[in-house]
């Protein structure tokens, strides 16, 4: 520990500290622009120059060490003289027009102009003016205001783990800019708008459409993945205008991802569904609430009397709150139809059988970072998990060992440490190798059935690293699956091995649950899988889309439409148009209280922050409307607080009861390779759930370009195409034609198209066979 | 062209040879002999750095801090990878002897190194060299392929355990680049944009190593130095100041051309070495260290010495040893203006004062020299100069801030003609 | 000039390789500026796909290669004529005659600072300290040759030499 005394006030901090984080502990505010405390330290600005004493010269807080007995003048003539001398130099080419920019009122330059700016300029020269870049969708540029702090450039760099945005140029004529040509296309690149001090990078979909002092600010939960990144979102008049993220260390730290962030834009969507609708004679009525429900009811009463409940499917998706699930699912108990089910691109009937509690992430979120070893187990992990990635990227740079077993190896900005690259349907093979190898490094017996599986160099390897980080002093190996492995059709088996390793190992095994409410659907008894691989009279989907919600958008989308009744709870109007009977506006998160059991199963409450759009009404009203239209017991609740308190009678006692990742009686059969093309069907990062599907500036991206047939150079040879040719695709029956591209990454035998998507909904099952020929 | 007068760094070098700088004629003329006999005697680390310590040999490349103590500063029992530095990376206006230097005695420069490498137990250095004078990075190539076939790089040196890699890097146009860690940053493959110090590059250097630093003409000095013992070099200058130093001299003089010479020797001496005035014209000012020193007025330099001392009690620095000779019929103004310019076009744009400031600067002295100027702009050139410096990364501040202040302290009258007249008080150059 | 969407010659390649070779494996960067002048070498100017070629093969951002091309004032970002001619002006030089040099050759070649003659032949740069003050007037051709003295005549006699 260090003493120091800044401004007169003794304290003592510990080794390493600088003054600028001395001074913030003791609640002494030092002007900055560049330092953040997430990035590495630049201290280019100038502005935290304090006066040490013995030093000749004012010094920058954010990079000067505390040295014991030190005393800092934030506030001595020196240091405000610095100060004012740098602001001065911020100032002369920085354009002194706050009421048009769209920072103003919430610009640090402004703010620390009004402290430290003189009244009037001294420097009568031609200002600088620097033209703008493209940096897409996303991110507005306004270069003539960028001070060059290079925060957004260390963000690129440090925390989304590409040097995407950079300085070029030299002296004045420096400028902030991506590479010639190319856009910012980091899933977390949104982050970049609130570290600018300036209004350089500003949000393009929120530019000009509202001023910061006309914004009231609610705090709110990412509906999106199962990471749970806390929100801050601004509102006026009734209109969700902007999402920016709500600090919380143990979740999203000070960051949110691109979905988090920019996905409010669904919400004021003309897509929005605000009226209920019936379908009569082939045409869409709007109607009120009363003649709606009472239609489904009564459809309810006379399928279930004339083909049994068991004839009705109730299907939900993990994106839905807590209360609204814990009705959905009590509703379809009391119909007699069973539990609902809420995760439709699972495919592995025998998972959810084995499963013993709610899978979860195995430990805390910032302890996964604290891990020594961490083997990623089936995910497009950037996408599925962007914030997680990150924490990863930052501990692989504090000596973490990253592994993965993955049907592709996309670039993941880190470095690994092994990798088992192999076909989808070879999961589970590469798992077992993995188990063997990890058993015979601790000289146990190999389990039976794994003894057959040929272990790699690169098996061993991993499994040498998970045993060493789990018996090193203090140490943590885990083990982490993904969505590729809860949606792979062997995921049961996956789930075991997984299981296996993890015991071998000494390793912490853990589920990085695919969306924001994956935990609490699980915990309240929900059935994981797809309830509509057989044929239904009655099928209920709440804020669920089967073409993009299922394992296999066919076989579900045929169920849907032989059905006799579907109703569809949606906030949007959406291909149910085609299919369904009742369409029943509910509202998204933004419009209703809720919770939701992210992948750590920590609860998180939040409100409505805004009024529901038209007629729409949170889904959980209109479930409990709907239960007592139907006579059914135990509706009557008058808050959503009142919902929860009944889905969770112990509260985040009752889930920690139930988080167990566990998995008994699955038999593990090794299995060739398939002889044939293997389709490697992921769900695209913003197609995912409803709001993203939606989210025009996101669609924009990149990420969301239109899918194309990527395949390795080997298969590409062996099925003669090249890349851009163009490929019709077949699975089944069912066949389109898509472009070809070339996917380094990728096994032999592997056609790597995505599911989820307008454009390959028409194809069949995310990891079955699949033919392919020169169009 | 150069003049050695009692050789340290050009001991033996014949300028008239073409083939003066290859290996053969270096060891013809004692080349290598010092690393032969450290290898031979197995010297220490210790006595030669203490041999350094003893020649009082002041780092060249401007700052002047004696060398034996910078290299005792390298923690020698550090276990990982460590490296040396030389810094060739000459753009200093008026500066031009480590060109010279590795044209003309490539191999004395890789010999020091060689023997920094054993004095501070570094197996790995390189040599940055301004991107300008790209024939010197080929001869220094030249003269490292040279070395290794002799056996004095690489694995086992002389058949010892001592191993020593030696490359060149080359600049590619940036000034900024001579200042050291803007240099390792340049090494490491980035922009040539200083690092905030601490952590100095002793403990953190390329690539985070622990790092050494020196100058082409340090370096060339220490073959010398080991060879002939740090008391012998030291009296060829004087205490505090020893050994000779080359200076650069530039600009209006009959014999521009460097000069190794002991510290120590009248400017006046000085100048008469590089042939005088040129076409008799009278002195009118002198920097006697490279663009960043401030200005001094030519009776002033005439009654001083050259070393680090000498120059600094005159108000000046010694520098690089780059000695830029300004006749009378010099306007102060627009040479200022040229010298501005150079900083504001040489700012690496990272820190703010200095991105901001030496723009300014410069406007302000180009209005002036444009007869644009105002009374109160001599004030405002004080103040933005003193808002810059002291405040920035590196020292290109203060360099940038130097000029300006010399030039008032000593011209004033100048360019307050300027301003009032629009014109200049001497027919320009 | 190759064409620009080409990839590097084996020539190029080789000499970037010996390059990578002076540092360590895991510090590939380190030779970007030799990449970067080779590759301006082979191709004339630095192109942003011929940057891409070069941080493609050193394995870095594309960016990070660009903020290099774009610090160092030797890079040439825009097509410059055969013989890309840069004379210093710096306050030793000029005072050798440096400015004179360059007004001379801006007369000599009609045209200006930054511009290159219209049979592309010349480009005229000013440049700064080229750590040769004692040999001025000085003049870098192409980079790589520099020329001492550049009196007037001696300028004449260079660009015959050219012609």
């Amino acid at each position: 520990m260090l003493e120091i005394e800044i401004d007169g006030t003794k304290l003592t901090v510990p080794n390493g500290t600088t003054v600028i984080e001395a001074a913030r502990s003791i609640g002494t505010h030092i002007p900055h622009f560049c330092y953040h405390k997430k990035l590495s330290i630049a201290a280019n600005c100038r502005m935290c120059l304090v006066q040490v004493e013995k030093a000749p010269k004012p010094l920058p807080a954010c990079a000067t060490p505390v040295n014991d007995g030190m005393k800092v003048f934030t506030h001595s003539d020196m240091a405000v003289k610095a100060q004012q001398g740098v602001m001065e130099f911020l100032l002369i080419n920085h354009p002194l027009d706050c009421p048009i920019c769209d920072q103003g009122g919430e610009c640090q330059l402004q703010d620390l102009a009004v402290g430290y700016g003189g009244s009037n300029s001294r420097y009568e020269e031609e200002k600088r003016v620097v033209p703008n870049k493209d940096l897409g969708p996303l991110i507005s540029t306004d270069m003539t205001r960028c001070i060059h702090c290079t925060r957004c450039v260390r963000f690129t760099e440090e925390v989304a783990g590409m040097q995407e945005i950079g300085m070029a140029g030299r002296g004045e004529h420096s400028e902030i800019m991506s590479f010639i040509g190319m856009t910012v296309d980091s899933e977390i690149s949104g982050n970049v708008i609130d570290l600018c001090p300036v209004g350089a990078l500003t949000s393009k979909p929120f530019r000009y459409t509202a001023r910061t002092w006309e914004l009231s600010r609610r705090k709110s939960v990412s509906p999106h993945d199962g990471l749970g990144a806390n929100l801050i979102v601004q509102v006026k008049s009734d209109r969700v205008m902007r999402v920016l993220p709500l600090e919380n260390e143990a979740i999203n730290e000070c960051w949110i991802a691109d979905r988090d962030r920019f996905a409010y834009e669904a919400l004021n969507s003309e897509q929005r569904l605000t009226k209920p609708m019936l379908k009569q004679g082939g045409q869409w009525i709007e109607t009120d609430w009363q003649s709606a429900l009472e239609y489904v009811g009564n459809g309810l009463k006379s399928i279930s009397r004339e083909y049994g409940a068991e004839s009705i499917a109730v299907v939900g998706t993990p994106h839905s709150t807590l209360e609204e699930l814990f009705l959905l699912n009590k509703l379809s108990s009391a119909l007699g139809a069973g539990a609902a089910s809420f995760a439709g691109r699972y495919a592995d009937a025998r998972l959810t059988k084995a499963q013993q509690g709610a899978t979860w992430l195995g430990l805390a979120i910032g302890d996964v970072a604290q891990s020594k070893a961490v083997v990623v187990v089936g995910s497009t992990i950037r996408k599925e998990q962007p914030l997680l990635a990150q924490r990863l990227r930052q501990a692989v740079k504090r000596g973490l060992n990253l592994s993965i077993i993955n049907p592709m190896d996309d670039e993941l900005f880190t470095k690994l440490s092994g990798k088992l690259i192999v076909r989808p349907d070879q999961m589970v093979e590469a798992v077992a190798a993995v188990v063997k190898a990890a058993a015979e490094h601790k000289q146990q017996t190999v389990p039976a059935e794994v003894a057959d599986v040929v272990v790699s160099d690169d098996a061993r390897s991993i499994a040498k690293q998970l045993v060493a980080a789990a018996a090193s002093e203090g140490g943590r190996a885990t083990v982490l699956l993904g969505n590729l492995a809860a949606h792979n059709p062997r995921a049961a088996e996956i789930a075991a091995l997984a299981n296996q390793l993890a015991a071998v190992t000494g390793a912490t095994l853990g589920w990085m649950s695919e969306a924001a409410n994956t935990v609490g659907a699980q915990v309240l008894g929900m059935e994981a899988g797809n309830a509509l691989v057989k044929p239904r009279k009655a099928v209920l989907l709440f804020n669920t889309e089967v073409e993009f919600d299922s394992h296999d958008a066919q076989v579900a989308l045929a169920t849907v439409k032989q059905a006799e009744m579907v109703v569809a709870f949606s906030a949007f109007k959406h291909a149910g148009v085609e299919y369904a009977d009742v369409l029943l506006p509910i509202t998204p998160f933004s419009e209703t209280a809720g919770s939701f059991v992210n992948m750590e199963g920590k609860l998180q409450t939040f409100n409505g922050v805004v009024k529901p759009l038209g007629d729409s009404r949170p889904g959980w009203k209109v479930l409990r409307v709907l239960g007592n239209l139907l006579g059914l017991e135990g509706f009557d609740f008058d808050n959503a607080e009142a919902v929860r308190k009944a889905a969770l009678p112990q509260g985040e006692v009752g889930i920690a009861a139930k988080l167990n990742n566990a998995v008994n009686g699955v038999v593990v059969t090794l299995q060739p390779a398939g002889a044939g093309l293997v389709r490697l069907g992921e769900v695209p990062i913003y197609q995912g759930d409803a709001l993203v599907r939606r989210a025009p500036s996101l669609q924009k991206t990149r990420d969301a370009a239109a899918p194309m047939v990527s395949l390795s150079a080997a298969t590409a040879k062996q099925a003669s195409v090249a890349a851009g040719d163009k490929v019709q695709v077949k699975q089944g029956d069912a066949q389109a034609q898509f472009t070809v591209a070339i996917d380094a990454g990728l096994a032999e035998g592997v056609v790597r198209l995505p599911v989820a998507h307008p454009k390959t909904v028409m194809l069949g099952a995310m990891f079955a066979p699949i033919q392919l020929t020169r169009a | 062209m150069t003049v050695y007068v009692k050789g340290v760094v050009f001991d033996g070098v014949d300028f008239d040879d073409p083939n003066s700088w290859n290996i053969d004629a270096y060891i013809q003329r004692g080349g290598y002999a010092a690393l032969k006999k450290i290898i031979a005697e197995g010297i220490t680390q210790d006595t030669i750095i203490a041999e350094l310590k003893t020649s009082s040999l002041r780092g060249r490349g401007g700052a002047g801090f004696p060398t034996g103590l910078k290299w005792s500063f390298m923690p020698r029992s550090f276990p990982g990878q460590k490296y040396l530095v030389c810094n060739t990376d000459e753009g200093e206006p008026g500066t031009f002897k480590d060109l010279d230097i590795i044209v003309n005695n490539p191999h004395a420069l890789i010999e020091g190194m060689i023997i920094g490498g054993y004095a501070m137990g570094i197996t790995v250095g390189y040599n940055y060299i301004h991107g300008e004078v790209f024939a010197a990075y080929e001869r220094f190539e030249a003269a490292l392929e040279e070395a290794r076939r002799a056996g004095f790089l690489g694995d086992n040196i002389l058949g010892s355990d001592f191993c020593f890699q030696l490359h060149g890097h080359h600049g590619y146009g940036a000034y900024i680049c001579g200042e050291e860690t803007a240099l390792l940053e340049s090494l490491e493959g980035k922009k040539g944009q200083p690092r905030f110090k601490p952590p100095f590059p002793a403990s953190y250097g390329l690539y985070g190593k622990p790092t050494t630093i020196n100058n082409t003409e340090t370096f060339a000095s220490v073959p010398y130095i080991i060879r002939e013992g740090g008391q012998k070099f030291l009296e060829l200058g004087k205490p505090n100041n020893g050994g000779t130093k080359l200076f650069s001299v530039s600009g209006h003089v009959n014999r521009p051309g460097n000069f190794e010479v002991p510290l120590g020797l009248p400017f006046s001496e000085l100048l008469e070495m590089a042939g005088g005035m040129r076409g008799g014209k009278k002195i009118k000012a002198v920097i006697p260290g490279g663009s960043s020193a401030p200005v001094l007025p030519g009776h002033i330099m005439m009654e001083t010495t050259m070393d680090y001392d000498a120059i600094a009690k005159a108000g000046s620095m010694l520098g690089s040893g780059a000695v830029i000779v300004m006749d009378e019929t010099v306007c102060m103004v627009k040479a200022l203006r040229r010298l501005s310019y150079f900083y504001f076009e040489e700012s690496c744009g990272q820190c703010t004062p200095c991105r901001e400031g030496t723009g300014w600067l410069y406007r302000v002295v180009d209005r002036i020299e444009r007869g644009l100027g105002r009374p109160e702009d001599l004030d405002l050139l004080e103040s933005v100069g003193k808002n810059i410096a002291g405040r920035t990364i590196c020292a290109l501040g203060d360099a940038a801030v130097m000029p300006v202040q010399g030039m008032l302290k000593h011209f004033r009258a100048e360019f307050l003609h300027h301003i009032e007249h629009k014109k200049c008080i001497v027919p320009g150059y | 000039m190759s064409d620009l969407n080409s990839g590097l010659s084996p020539d190029s390649l080789a000499q970037i390789d010996r390059e990578v070779a002076k540092y360590p494996a895991e510090q590939k960067r380190s030779a970007v500026m030799s990449a970067l002048r080779i590759a301006q070498v082979e191709k004339g100017w630095l192109s942003a796909d011929t940057i891409k070629l070069v941080a493609d093969y050193l394995g870095i951002a594309p960016m990070a290669a660009h903020e290099v091309a774009t610090f160092y004032n030797m890079y040439d970002r825009s097509p410059v004529g055969k013989y890309k001619l840069t004379v210093c002006t710096n306050l030793p030089c000029a005072l050798s005659g440096g400015a004179e040099a360059g007004e001379y050759l801006q007369k000599k070649l009609g045209i200006h600072y930054n511009e290159t003659t219209a049979d592309g032949k010349f480009t005229l740069k000013e440049g700064e300290c080229m750590g040769a003050c004692g040999y001025a007037p000085v003049l870098l051709v192409n980079n790589h040759t520099m020329c001492n003295h550049m009196t007037p005549d001696a300028i004449d006699r260079k660009l015959a030499e050219f012609n």
